[in-house]
């Protein structure tokens, strides 16, 4: 399924029923919505509400346990090799080790994608760590530490990002920094976690709303109101 | 999904073997002439040790089942023949030492390899239950269970082997019979012993899936109607808890 | 697949050499057990199968320590992820994290058998160094496979310090078995016995099994 008939792209994700479980507790329910290539949707839901494991679906680290979901063109879970590689995640842990240095770290990841040192340089470069970039982790700053997960995750140029509150505990030069990494215009595919609604919003392309694992509000940014998203949080 | 097929045939099948098995341990089999009555132990400890060993074995083999098709009922068949096996291995070794303190006057002796192979699978073993229950999420406690029933099942004939190795060249086996061959009144009586224990095993084994998976069936249908909500949620727990 | 597994190696070496987690605690545990068995068993030196099972106990004993720091780094700092998102082979994992416990022991090894040589043994197996070596080696591979598959297996679970040795020393009671058997005659006093070679295939045999069903189900062990 590489391209469909016009010839465009397949869209970055398509759910179709998705939930899962954990033991008797339902995480998610009945997800359905799809995301074409190059799209940005935003991802509103109370703690709890299934965002985090909606993510890791998508990532491919969870099986889904009912309905279909298409990533990237890959089916989860049979193709799910398909879209390795083509997708960068950016969760709440850095998940950088912590005695390696950034630039360690970053080549140690550079590796295992099959990328060339260059780019992890240039990357380091870019978002303003070049000073620091030969120290371990574990001495860096909670926003020098999210500038360096930012480079970890769009190393190998992903085609669809994942991400969840990325500006968290950026200062603004960070934010700035990282925009044209991960921000709208970067390219990539984007599912944006975000509790700031209106930033959120400005920066989406669709909206999507979760509440107690289910899907209360899917629909394009220009249709959503402030009032709607912050309604799920009540 | 029943598992209760056939349960009846194979209760009374149990019954009437190990009741045959025992009238002709008390009144046919012959009486050792070294070690007197207390040897006819063997026709419990042996069948005992050689059920729990295939008992362990099946688990492994429902295990890689499992794995393979994702499918818990297999999980839950590991697990049940697990469980049982361990309680086999401990009448193995309350039997060996029951024999050994008879026939040698300690209440152990390292030098049968069979009881010391079965101390040590039952530590192993002993291990599964506790594994199974630090783990919560019931997926990946079914397929970590699974691993280690497989890599378990594996090492009992590689460590059987390793141990017989060991102390075959220095002592002479203890609690063997009239040195390896058996005459035919005894090869009855113990044939007909372990054919009891195997039926016993396998009886028991349905037992208890039968009713694990009725009470499995019975909580999703109350939670059908109950709503997500409605039920006190599961306590953790090492057996499976879903199917 | 040779690529990720010396990329992998390389880390964890790396992550060892920075932040020295493994290898001295496994040292420092193999000498001071050394001392504890000079004082438990209340003899000047050792000899013959009470030297050879004392060795091998403490080794065994000192690898469970590797053992369970083996996955923590990913388990913590997310490296399981990170590694489960690449487009790589999975097994490569077990690979390197067998190489790198194979590794670990031997490090702790180079020293911990000199030490053990001057403290507990009495004088003597010089000549009979190349067969502990081959003996060192097997054991040290059986160890490592075992650990690692251990290791994975505790690592994600919540008594995982408990687990991991709990599981892992029956499942290596083969070894220690074969181990003990094969060095024992090495270490009698006045110069080394003939050497008892099917030791050797036993733990060869080991290793070959468990090598291969380790990298079989090791998959099993990554996926949610």
């Amino acid at each position: 399924m590489a391209t469909t008939a016009t010839g465009a792209s397949p869209p970055a994700v398509a759910l179709e029923g998705v939930g899962r479980a954990y033991g008797e507790r339902v995480a998610l329910r009945d997800v359905s919505f799809t995301l074409p290539a190059g799209a940005t949707v935003a991802v509103f839901g109370a703690n709890g509400a299934g965002k985090t494991t909606l993510l890791r679906i998508l990532a491919g680290l969870l099986r889904p346990h009912a309905g279909r979901a298409c990533v990237l063109g890959a089916e989860l879970p049979r193709e799910a090799y398909r879209a390795r590689g083509r997708i960068g995640l950016l969760g709440h842990e850095p998940m950088l080790y912590r005695d390696l240095t950034v630039r360690e770290n970053l080549r140690f990841h550079a590796r295992l994608h099959g990328i060339a040192d260059g780019r992890a340089e240039e990357l380091v470069e870019r978002v303003g760590l070049a000073a620091r970039a030969d120290e371990p982790l574990r001495t860096l700053s909670r926003g020098m530490a999210q500038r360096a997960a930012i480079c970890r995750t769009v190393l190998h140029a992903p085609e669809l990002l994942l991400l969840d509150e990325p500006l968290a505990n950026l200062d603004p030069g960070g934010a700035a920094a990282v925009a044209p990494l991960i921000g709208r215009g970067a390219g990539p595919a984007r599912v944006l976690i975000s509790h700031d609604a209106e930033q959120g919003l400005a920066e989406a392309d669709h909206v999507l709303g979760l509440r107690g694992g289910r899907q209360a509000i899917w629909a394009p940014a220009a249709e959503v109101q402030l009032g709607d998203v912050r309604g799920l949080y009540a | 999904m029943t598992f209760g097929r056939g349960l009846r045939a194979l209760s009374i099948a149990s019954a009437v073997l190990i009741t045959g098995a025992f009238a002709l341990v008390f009144f046919y089999a012959p009486n050792d002439a070294d070690q007197g009555f207390i040897q006819k132990i063997f026709y419990v400890h042996v069948p005992l040790a050689i059920v729990a060993l295939c008992g362990f074995v099946a688990g492994g083999i429902y295990g890689i089942r499992h794995l393979r098709s994702g499918d818990r009922a297999d999980d839950l068949r590991s697990y049940v023949a697990i469980h049982i096996s361990l309680v086999l291995a401990v009448g193995v070794l309350i039997t060996g030492s029951i024999w050994a303190r008879a026939a040698w006057g300690h209440w152990w002796v390292w030098d049968e390899p069979t009881l010391v192979s079965f101390l040590i699978v039952f530590l192993l073993y002993a291990c599964y239950q506790p594994l199974r229950f630090s783990i919560e999420d019931p997926e990946r406690q079914a397929r970590y269970a699974s691993v280690f029933a497989i890599v378990a099942g594996a090492f009992v004939p590689l460590n059987f082997m390793a141990v017989r190795m060991a102390e075959s060249l220095t002592h002479p086996r203890v609690l063997s019979t009239t040195g390896g061959s058996m005459p035919g009144e005894m090869r009855l009586t113990f044939l007909v012993a372990l054919a009891g224990m195997g039926c016993l095993f396998v009886t028991l084994w349905k037992y208890e899936l039968a009713s694990k998976s009725a009470s499995i069936q019975l909580r999703s249908l109350k939670r059908r109607l109950a709503g997500d909500d409605g039920l006190a949620p599961l306590t953790r727990s090492a057996a499976p808890q879903q199917l | 697949m040779r690529a990720t597994v010396s990329a992998l190696i390389r880390k964890d070496l790396r992550l060892e050499r920075r932040s020295f987690e493994s290898v001295p605690a496994m040292l420092m545990f193999s000498v001071s057990t050394f001392v504890l068995f000079h004082f438990g068993l209340d003899r000047g030196s050792l000899e013959g199968d009470l030297a050879a099972g004392v060795l091998w106990v403490t080794v065994l004993l000192a690898s469970v320590l590797g053992m369970n720091r083996l996955f923590v780094a990913e388990q913590e700092q997310g490296g399981f992820d990170g590694f489960l998102m690449a487009p790589v082979d999975r097994t490569a994992l077990f690979v390197a994290k067998a190489v790198v416990l194979f590794c670990f022991l031997v490090a702790v090894e180079l020293v911990a058998v000199p030490a053990f040589v001057i403290l507990l043994l009495e004088p003597g197996p010089g000549q009979a160094l190349p067969e502990l070596l081959a003996v060192l080696l097997l054991a040290d591979a059986g160890i490592a496979v075992v650990g690692t598959l251990v290791g994975a297996l505790g690592v994600q679970t919540r008594a995982r310090d408990l687990i991991v040795p709990l599981i892992a020393l029956p499942l290596l009671v083969p070894v220690v078995i074969a181990a003990a058997e094969a060095s024992s005659p090495l270490f009698a006093a006045g110069g080394a016995d003939p050497f008892p070679g099917r030791w050797l295939l036993v733990l060869a045999l080991y290793d070959a099994v468990f090598g291969l069903l380790a990298y079989a189900v090791f998959d099993f062990l990554l996926e949610e």
